[in-house]
């Protein structure tokens, strides 16, 4: 698993490649926490899960607790690029019913920083 | 079961230890792949499966630390069948366990796991004592990884 963490103003974009099971959601769990310490003003999070080849229930209950961390400070929270396989168990879990899903990182970035609900066509 | 043999078969012990869960789902979708007629999706459903029940036992079955998981498989001419086993505290009500959304530790867990194994895989059979361990036995079929879009009902 490899995880690329930037922050853009008040935006976490989170970019996750590889597998996210039990021992890699704790990794992610911690580097989203350490940057909430050292940067307390972010608000919104954006998951890349493009490059993500496997998710499972632990890999889910992780995105479902970073959602309720962001949406406890007001912010909103974004997957995107997500491929099929690991779209059925996002599907299956309802997190797509939580969360606010786009194609690219560039266009979740674009919504929050507009703050427009969604786009059109 | 009974008198029919397999036509290859494993089993194999590790300690309940995070990084296993994907040695072992890794291990179990290898060995599942000799069987030509899985798809890719059918072994997808066998590698969510594996993860989960052998994360279960990570996380559920020993809580004060690291204890054996026992992973053993069965490959026949159309199917495969999967044994995941601890002898870590048990689970009190398996009927409730198995209740999409039930955990016994809420927080960051979904209780989803099981509902995943019972939906990915055609048959599924836990049986379990408290104190005395879990054993989880599975069964998949080529041609049945349909990509099934719902959770079973109730
Ligand atoms: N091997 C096991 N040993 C002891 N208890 C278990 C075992 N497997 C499952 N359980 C019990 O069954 C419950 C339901 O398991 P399930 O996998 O569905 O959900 P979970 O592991 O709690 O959450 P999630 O899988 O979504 O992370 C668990 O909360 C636990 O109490
Ligand atoms: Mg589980």
């Amino acid at each position: 698993m490899n995880l690329s963490l930037e922050t853009i103003e008040d935006v976490l974009l989170v970019r996750m490649r590889g597998e996210l099971d039990l021992e890699t959601a704790a990794k992610f769990r911690v580097l989203v926490e350490e940057a909430l310490d050292h940067r307390p003003g972010l608000k919104h999070l954006i998951l890349d899960v493009s490059g993500l080849s496997f998710i499972d229930s632990s890999g889910l209950g992780a995105i479902l607790g970073r959602y309720r961390q962001f949406a406890e400070r007001g912010g909103r929270v974004f997957v995107v690029g997500v491929q099929p396989g690991v779209g059925r168990l996002l599907e299956l879990s309802g997190l797509f019913r939580v969360v606010e899903v786009a194609a690219t990182a560039e266009e979740a970035l674009a919504r929050v920083q507009g703050e427009v609900g969604s786009v059109d066509g | 079961m009974g008198e029919e043999e397999p036509v290859n078969r494993f089993s194999l012990t590790f300690p309940s230890l995070a990084p296993n869960v994907s040695f072992a789902r890794s291990t179990v979708a290898a060995f599942a792949s000799q069987l030509d007629q899985f798809t890719l999706e059918d072994i997808e459903d066998i590698r969510i499966a594996v993860s989960e029940v052998v994360s279960n036992v990570v996380i559920h079955a020993y809580p004060k630390g690291a204890g054996p998981v026992r992973v053993e498989a069965s490959l026949y001419h159309d199917r495969v069948e999967v044994v995941v086993a601890d002898n870590g505290c048990g689970i009190a009500d398996v009927e409730k366990a198995k209740e999409p959304a039930f955990t016994t530790l809420p927080g960051e867990r979904m209780g989803l796991g099981l509902t995943f194994v019972q939906a990915y895989m055609d048959r599924v059979e836990i049986t379990s004592r408290p104190g005395e361990g879990t054993r989880v036995f599975m069964v998949k079929r080529p041609g049945s990884g349909v990509s099934k879009g719902q959770l079973p009902e109730g």
